[in-house]
């Protein structure tokens, strides 16, 4: 911004030097290289996933519980149902746990908390509870309900912990979009007498709505596929069990304790059920997408 | 509760009733209680940790836990250094994997890329974070292992002189893989955080240096990235954070063996993995061992973020008048809903 002559000057030399011209070439070549780098793994892990787990997908494969048998050749290694069963049972109940608790939080942080500084440590503390890795939570929930009381592991203790996880991601998300609601409409329905509370039910939450639901689902893909905050938690079994307070199997627990076998067959039974976990998280990923395409705020 | 000022001794008639307000009142204060619930649980959460991992650092101390290197379950000895080590170097491998190619996707994707590949690629690279990590696991022992060890061995032999490359034979699962796979698995945020970060340089300062005759590589050196350093910085942190708390990936692929890292193609073990694999049938003083090595992680896991945070902070409020708010969005998975 030095001035104009000095722009004249530097516009009497319109092109760029072939040096120039040439490192500008190279350097653009190279960011185009690397982004086509950086999809390479997704391509390779879709392709490998497509290729090994199908061919283990059969209609037994979902309809029957994993067994033990791994030492016999001819012995059924068993599906994958209990898997996919208490992945669903494990996250719906921490999804019930965390997805109120952090819009609650979250309207909180926005409709009350404002600037002060007890919002600005929630805020803080959110961002904290954010970058703890998964596994401490696992080991949280261990020392508080398992140490704690003496008794084993049990689903909804894998629930809780994965709602630990999944709440920081509910709150910060659910925060951006209730922050975009429009203070005017709130101003309109208090100037027309509404109380607070009703403010906050019948104009900012469906307001918000379309786009919580997409920090939602997204908190839901990633609890789905949380390994480590279960292992200590709820476990794993072959069996499958509709009782939360027993020992529950999760695919990313079996396909972890399947990994590590000698047996192909049962290698095999991971790759499909990590065909299984990435299909299901890859369905909410899009609906999330498509809801937020939907949302009004966005 | 604005109106309770108008009224002075008496109610106002644009006051409600008590009753009335008692909905208003309930609900405030039960989020609040909530809050403050949430919030109470995680300093009672980390006070019982540091309660478990006491017998650990009562028994030899702190420093012998942190810079011992005999993780010794047998002879109940528990030295992290190679855990702690282990989780470093894999995590700023992947820094240095990671990070480049990141920012340069973000590049590529704020300004250079025609707009209709924008959003597919966009889209494609946040896929990268709905992969399960139990997955990239099971993908980096199966595939990405095997096939690379040719090319890793090929590389031990050829650079033998850099002391901590070089030599030695190539194991199947090791430290370079867990750091590989730790790089795809930071990209996600580390690129979604520098989009948003570029996308905060105001279009002034772009068109200033294209306006003097900048090539377009040019404009992004002299213009994009010096304004975006410290939120580049911030977003590598933030993945610095991913990385040393990522536990089950880098479980199946590091190899788990508790001693010092003398290999980059070698077997290691780390903070994250030593939990995942020995908690299950650890008793006693290896139990404390093992909440103590959580406790690290977690400390460690703070200690970046909070950095790592600051820095992104800093560098959106600095230009104060951007409209996306880096910070926000860097918390959460969530591709901004925003806008």
């Amino acid at each position: 911004m030095s001035g104009h002559g000095q722009a004249q000057r530097q516009l009497q030399r319109f092109a760029p030097s072939r040096a120039r011209q040439r490192s500008d070439r190279l350097a653009r070549g190279f960011i185009l290289a690397a982004t086509v780098i950086a999809l390479i793994p997704l391509v390779l892990i879709l392709y490998y996933l497509l290729s090994k787990g199908l061919s283990s997908w059969s209609p037994s494969f979902f309809t029957t519980d994993p067994t033990g048998n791994t030492f016999f050749a001819k012995a059924s290694i068993g599906g994958i149902k209990s898997a996919i069963l208490g992945t669903i049972e494990i996250v719906a109940l921490a999804s019930a746990i965390s997805i109120p608790a952090g819009i609650g939080v979250a309207v909180w942080l926005v409709e009350y908390g404002g600037e002060r500084l007890a919002a600005h440590l929630v805020r803080f503390f959110v961002d904290v509870l954010t970058g703890v890795p998964s596994i401490v939570f696992g080991l949280f929930i261990y020392i508080a309900l398992i140490v704690g009381t003496g008794s084993s592991y049990a689903g909804y203790k894998g629930s809780l912990a994965l709602s630990l996880l999944m709440l920081p991601v509910v709150i910060r998300s659910a925060e951006v979009v209730l922050q975009l609601v429009p203070g005017a409409l709130r101003e309109a329905a208090l100037a027309l007498g509404a109380p607070r509370w009703r403010v906050i039910f019948s104009v900012v939450l469906p307001t918000a709505l379309p786009g919580m639901v997409t920090g939602v689902l997204l908190a839901i893909a990633r609890a789905a596929g949380e390994t480590a905050p279960l292992l200590f938690t709820a476990a794993a079994t072959f069996k499958t069990d509709f009782n939360l307070g027993q020992f529950m199997n999760s695919l990313p627990v079996q396909i972890y304790n399947d990994v590590t076998s000698p047996t192909t067959s049962v290698v095999n039974r991971a790759w499909g059920a990590a065909l299984t976990l990435v299909t299901m998280i890859l369905i909410l990923n899009l609906l999330a997408r498509l809801v937020s395409r939907r949302s009004r705020l966005a | 509760m604005e109106a309770a000022s108008v009224a002075g001794g008496d109610r106002s008639v644009l006051e409600r009733s008590p009753l009335a307000r008692l909905p208003d009142r309930l609900l405030k204060y039960s989020l609040a209680a909530l809050t403050a619930l949430i919030l109470a649980l995680i300093v009672y959460f980390f006070i019982r940790l540091v309660g478990e991992a006491e017998p650990v650092f009562a028994k030899s101390g702190i420093l012998d836990f942190a810079f011992n290197n005999d993780w010794n379950v047998g002879a109940n000895h528990f030295g992290a250094l190679p855990l702690v080590l282990g989780t470093l170097i894999t995590s700023v491998l992947a820094l240095i994997i990671g990070v480049p190619v990141a920012v340069a996707t973000a590049v590529y994707l704020t300004e250079l890329c025609p707009s209709r590949v924008k959003t597919p690629v966009t889209v494609l690279i946040e896929l990268l974070a709905a992969v399960p990590s139990v997955v990239y696991g099971l993908w980096g022992i199966f595939f990405l292992a095997p096939k690379l060890q040719p090319l890793e061995q090929w590389l031990a032999d050829r650079l033998s002189f850099i002391p901590f490359v070089g030599g030695g034979l190539v194991t199947i699962p090791n430290i370079f893989i867990a750091g590989l796979i730790l790089a795809i698995m930071i990209l996600p945020i580390v690129s979604a955080i520098s989009r948003e970060v570029i996308a905060t340089v105001p279009p002034d300062h772009k068109e200033a240096a294209l306006g003097l005759g900048a090539t377009r590589w040019e404009m992004i050196r002299l213009a994009v990235l010096p304004y975006c350093r410290a939120g580049i910085t911030g977003a590598s942190m933030l993945g610095l954070g991913r990385a040393v708390g990522e536990t089950i990936a880098v479980t199946i692929v590091i190899g788990d063996a508790p001693q010092l890292p003398h290999q980059l193609f070698g077997q290691g073990y780390s903070l994250a993995a030593v939990i995942a694999n020995e908690f299950g049938e650890a008793q006693g003083l290896h139990r404390s061992a093992l909440f103590a090595a959580g406790l690290a992680l977690f400390v460690l896991t703070l200690l970046v973020n909070g950095v790592a945070r600051l820095l992104v902070l800093r560098a959106s409020r600095s230009r104060s008048a951007s409209p996306a708010n880096p910070a926000s969005a860097g918390t959460a998975i969530v591709p901004a809903p925003v806008r």
